[in-house]
């Protein structure tokens, strides 16, 4: 495979979330014991800043920098509250962000957003719909919104759900009656009816049984060798990230600390037991914590 | 695809959508087709009331009062039905997750707020018009001399105006998952209160009657009112029209920028997010 042109460039991005304490004046009373101005991390890893936690301010995002190739699947791997679905708001328009630059195609994202999102489209990790509608009702609706004619859209739905295994049946009855697997798959083919050049997926596979995700991996690896789509995946699942990622960048509060491919990440953690590392051990090597840990 | 041939696709997307939840949720739309039907009748029924609780047979007109709060329970249904459309869609986005869908699309706010209150505006018509027609044969409304196509064009011109209050009023919701649909309330209260519904506003004290000056709905009830119980030809009906249009000339264009701030708020504060 030929990497192109970038298709993302992420130039030092920041968010954060609430903000900084201020400090009035009877906050001084007393104030050795209440401890009201301390600063220190949460358990998720990101940078908190309490007073006498009535303020919280929490840093996302930092200074991250990383570019995407056309035609590449990239992987972001961090455990939850690292801030991957943060980045993948960001780059799907959905979160502005406090610093930095965003780049789709050449189209700087804060600048052109409407042209951004005609090249996106995004899989997240819950599977939001209007539930007492159909997969096809939905699915027409959302559509709609990029320009397709219901014609065309009610072909490539059936075509779409069937394959990734969906009965003919469920697709016309309320997304209520669906498992969250169903459900996450029809998610999918939302994504895949705009055709977008650039997919953002944020933990699609997440509880999902191993069957669909073998046929959500499959569809996502078929869309890079068919169509040349250009995606990011979001994962904390090691084997996935491995498996389907040409580069994958390791986010760890948020911040980038490692990114490369998954042979030679693999080379910055000693051999376990004298065998090739994961790139679970290459995260405990570089972070001291494992992903899980650091998750909860 | 032309831009133009795209966004009509898209603005049909919202009337599509939002009929095809009316379609799933029929049992609750009969109940909610019910309760305002049992609730304009009883209202109504007060006129016929009025000549037995005064004991005055002689000097009040029970049919005039009955088609004085017919008129003033259809045009209060049918325009907050519209300001509730507009602003309880976003509610349910919100409550479903699918708001960042909607607004990740490349498509502009005019174009979904069009489609929103395209959809608003024949639903509301067509819940309002059911009523009508079942209060009209109950209480054999005699309509010969009203100027009906005056009224109507007095109540589509008041649409204008509440879509753009309604845009505004939208933000709530998507700024307040929780309790924003309820905060919108706030809005159809006071306009109830100081627009003359189901009495005159002169009745109301001074500081109410300025208030009343800066509802739409003020203007609508009085034009509609003087075109079915007045016969008012459409001369007279325009100093309650333009008032309304310039509302509407105002409001919708304030509602979307008030909408596109807030969206905008929400985007840099990630208010989007169904959870957290």
């Amino acid at each position: 495979m030929v990497l192109q042109k970038d298709a993302i460039k992420i130039t030092k991005v920041y968010k954060k979330f609430g903000n900084p304490p201020k400090e009035y004046w009877w906050d001084q009373i007393g104030k050795k014991n209440a401890a009201s101005a301390n600063h220190h991390e949460n358990g998720n890893g990101h940078h908190n800043t309490d007073n006498n936690n009535k303020r919280r301010m929490v840093v996302a995002v930092n200074q991250v920098s990383f570019d995407v190739k056309e035609g590449e699947i990239f992987g972001v791997l961090g455990p939850n509250g690292s801030g991957k679905s943060t980045l993948i708001r960001l780059m799907s328009t959905l979160l502005l962000p406090d610093g930095g630059k965003i780049e789709v195609m050449g189209h700087d994202l804060s600048l052109e957003p409407l042209t951004v999102q005609k090249l996106i489209n995004r899989v997240s990790v819950e599977a939001s719909f209007f539930k007492k509608l159909s997969p096809m009702e939905n699915l027409i609706y959302g559509a709609r919104l990029y320009g397709l004619s219901a014609k065309e859209t009610k072909v490539r739905v059936v075509e779409i759900l069937t394959r990734l295994g969906l009965d003919q049946h469920s697709i016309y009855h309320p997304m209520e009656e669906m498992s969250r697997g169903m459900q996450q798959k029809v998610a999918i083919a939302r994504a895949l009816l705009s055709r977008p050049s650039i997919l953002l997926l944020d933990e699609p596979t997440t509880g999902l049984d191993p069957v669909s995700k073998r046929e959500v991996q499959a569809v996502v690896r078929e869309l890079q060798e068919l169509d040349g789509t250009t995606i990011v995946l979001t994962t904390h699942d090691m084997m996935e990230a491995d498996n389907l990622c040409n580069r994958i960048a390791i986010i760890h509060k948020g911040e980038i600390i490692a990114l490369d491919t998954p042979v030679e990440l693999k080379k910055l953690a000693p051999p376990v037991n004298g065998t090739q590392p994961s790139l679970e051990d290459v995260f405990i090597h570089l972070t001291g914590t494992k992903l899980q840990e650091d998750a909860e | 695809m032309t831009q133009a041939i795209q966004n009509i696709q898209a603005t049909y997307a919202f009337v599509e959508r939002n009929a095809n939840l009316v379609k799933r949720y029929w049992a609750w739309e009969l109940v909610w087709l019910t309760y305002s039907l049992a609730n304009s009748l009883s209202v109504s029924y007060i006129g016929l009331g009025m000549e037995a609780l005064t004991g005055q047979e002689a000097n009040i007109d029970g049919r005039y009062l009955v088609l004085y709060l017919v008129i003033g329970t259809l045009v209060w249904r049918y325009l907050s039905l519209i300001f509730i459309w507009i602003t309880d869609i976003i509610q349910i986005e919100r409550w479903e997750g699918t708001i960042e869908y909607t607004l990740m699309a490349p498509i502009s706010r005019w174009v979904h707020m069009a489609g929103q209150t395209l959809f608003a505006v024949a639903y509301s018509f067509f819940f309002t018009g059911i009523i009508l027609a079942i209060s009209v044969s109950l209480f054999q409304i005699d309509l010969s001399n009203a100027n009906l196509v005056g009224g109507l064009l007095t109540l589509v011109s008041g649409s204008f105006s509440f879509i753009g209050i309604g845009i505004m009023a939208s933000v709530l919701p998507l700024l307040f998952p929780e309790r924003g649909a309820q905060m919108t309330h706030i809005v159809i209260a006071l306009l109830l209160l100081v627009s003359g519904v189901y009495y005159p506003v002169s009745v109301l004290p001074e500081a109410l009657q300025a208030l009343s000056a800066f509802s739409p709905a003020t203007f609508v009830l009085e034009g509609v009112r003087a075109a079915l119980l007045e016969g008012a030809p459409m001369a007279q009906l325009w100093p309650f029209i333009w008032p309304v249009l310039g509302m509407g000339v105002i409001s919708i264009p304030a509602g979307l920028k008030i909408f596109n701030l807030a969206e905008q708020f929400a985007k840099r504060t990630g208010r989007l997010a169904r959870n957290g």
